[in-house]
């Protein structure tokens, strides 16, 4: 007998009436709530301070400054970007040079990275997360797992309230990285756009 | 080795026990704030409680969901009966030429593996998942604080029960994991991924454990780590004495379950709690801990009733029923312990008692008997 055959075997025979079956999810916990957008963006921001992630809410136009200064102050002078980041994100920077990943940077190139600024799939207020999903200006996952600083952009419009909205939103096939706050290896920032 | 005796050395180290106490006041704080103010937190644990037990009722189906998804994104699933089965198979999936890092979970520690954590340059790497998504293949990585970027040659490692049936059900998971244990409102980092990988999952004595329905619900665990925060004897012991399973409440219920009650780790495990409840308090997953124990007790005696020769709480326990079966005998036997009990006490107090009771004496004092018995002060009242 395989052991998977064994194995099965012995699952199915735990339970002698077949399938043990029957029990119903109560499905009654919250999995979105009645809140301005307002609050929604201001919890996100709030969340995200508790994590001690720095957050900075700006206009488009005040986008390309902020982000100046965030990696200024951050001392990032290398710093890898997905091949389809906006170009009016990052503006010809004096003493910031954007690695693009195209083509892929080797390991050795991105080790070299003094951070990463990508934007996201969607965030999540009531965590303090941003979700990856490597889709449009995300680039691929080692991107935002070697820089230690990690710079992310989110517009208004892309902050769900609750982990169930979330959820119900991304796509199980893509690959997530939902990162909620900073790690042992890396900082966070986030930068959210009001108006898109 | 028994619980008690593995525990002697932990308990004689006090700043290693004051370095517990804190560290376990500090995730109580994180978790009371995190679980606290969060609205419809009983409704979650309620949904949690259902979806895993759900998952084990109907196990063997999500276990073909899951391989029938993996196997459709181009994986591979493999079967392992134990843990040495379960080497042989990671052994022979990874690549000779390059070393495998390791993101280690309580599975990669339960099959003895190790290795360095991945980096940049990892080009093959062993995973303990968190959790497996049956409807879609979905390995979920939650425990590394870093993310994961799963390089080249991935194998996930994974018991049985890890299986969850549907993507929905991680919006329920992903918080009451994240809540109960680490005391945040999401881990730092989780990494998803759908297809290509090779998964090994792993019995190793679970479907004994899916066998007993008194038991089983232990598998509903969902890896927090919560009830060790909260357990007054881990707080004092650490996780050795739990011996090589999983330590804390859940360890104690579940190493007897896998490895029986006949050994001395095994028999004394249910022992190793004072039935205070705290965990079955702060189990995301309503797992009923303290009853589990209750259950376990009786089976560890009734292993005993079969020995050729009673243990020795066995010949006192029926010494107890034959005396104070009878009201007369009861009385005299009381009055005949009493005294002796008195000449033993210094200062009011037993420090030590003779002969084989010397041994509940180890961690006690015992007052000594007052000079008359309530049932003799009560009878010249009247
Ligand atoms: S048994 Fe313990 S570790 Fe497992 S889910 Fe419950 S509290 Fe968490």
């Amino acid at each position: 007998m395989t052991a998977r055959e064994e194995i099965l075997g012995r699952v199915r025979g735990a339970f002698p009436g077949g399938d043990g079956g029957g029990v119903t999810v109560p499905r009654g916990y919250r999995r979105r709530a009645p809140v301005p957008r307002g609050d929604v963006i201001a919890l996100f921001g709030e969340r995200l301070a508790d994590r001690r992630a720095a957050v900075r809410h700006v206009a488009l136009d005040e986008l390309a400054v902020a982000m100046a200064a965030m990696l200024w102050a951050r001392e990032a002078k290398r710093v890898a970007v997905p091949a389809d980041l906006p170009r009016a994100w990052l503006p010809g920077l004096d003493g910031v040079r954007p690695l693009t990943d195209d083509p892929p940077l080797d390991p050795a190139a991105l080790a070299e990275a003094d951070g990463v600024v990508t934007g996201c799939a969607l965030a999540i207020a009531e965590t303090g997360t941003v979700v990856l999903d490597g889709g449009r200006a995300q680039g691929r996952r080692e991107l935002t797992l070697v820089p230690r600083h990690h710079l992310c952009v989110v517009h208004a419009d892309q902050i769900v309230h609750t982990v169930p909205e979330a959820v119900g939103r991304l796509d199980p096939y893509l690959p997530l990285s939902w990162i909620s706050g900073p790690s042992a290896g890396r900082t966070l920032e986030i930068l959210v756009v009001e108006d898109w | 080795m028994r619980f008690s005796d593995a525990a002697r050395p932990e308990l004689g180290d006090p700043a290693a026990r004051r370095g517990r106490r804190r560290a376990a006041a500090e995730a109580r704080g994180r978790r009371a704030d995190a679980v606290g103010g969060f609205p419809g937190w009983e409704a979650l644990r309620e949904a949690g409680a259902a979806i895993r037990e759900r998952t084990l009722r109907e196990l063997g189906t999500h276990l073909e969901t899951l391989e029938a998804a993996v196997e459709e994104e181009g994986g591979h699933v493999h079967w392992a009966r134990d843990a040495a089965e379960a080497r042989r198979i990671i052994d022979s999936l990874l690549p000779d030429d390059v070393p495998a890092a390791l993101v280690r979970s309580d599975v990669t520690d339960e099959i003895g593996l190790d290795g360095a954590e991945p980096g940049p340059h990892s080009k093959a790497a062993v995973v303990g998942a968190g959790f497996l998504v049956a409807e879609t293949g979905t390995l979920v990585v939650a425990e590394r604080g870093d993310g994961l970027s799963f390089p080249g040659t991935l194998v996930a490692v994974a018991g049985i029960e890890d299986v969850v049936p549907g993507w929905t059900d991680l919006e329920v998971l992903l918080q009451l994991v994240s809540r109960a244990g680490a005391g945040v409102p999401m881990r730092p980092a989780i990494s998803t991924r759908t297809g290509d990988f090779a998964l090994v999952l792993l019995d190793n004595g679970r479907t004994t454990v899916l066998a007993d329905p008194d038991g089983r619900a232990a598998l509903r665990c969902v890896h927090c780590s919560a009830c060790s925060d909260v357990c007054p004897v881990f707080q004092r012991t650490g996780p050795r004495p739990y011996g090589p399973g999983r330590a804390g409440p859940i360890g104690a219920v579940l190493t007897p379950q896998v490895r029986g009650v006949e050994a001395p780790l095994g028999a004394s495990l249910p022992f190793a709690s004072t039935l205070c409840g705290a965990c079955a308090d702060v189990c995301p997953v309503k797992i009923d801990i303290p009853a589990m124990l209750v259950h376990l007790r009786g089976r560890v005696v009734d292993a005993r009733r079969g020995r050729p020769v009673p243990p020795p709480e066995m010949l006192l326990m029926r010494g107890l029923a034959w005396s104070m079966g009878d009201e007369r005998r009861y009385e005299h036997t009381l009055v005949r312990r009493a005294r002796w009990a008195r000449l033993l006490a210094r200062d009011g107090r037993i420090r030590r008692l003779p002969g084989l009771f010397g041994k509940w004496t180890d961690a006690r004092d015992l007052p000594a008997p007052p000079r008359q018995s309530f049932r003799a002060w009560w009878r010249r009242r009247r």
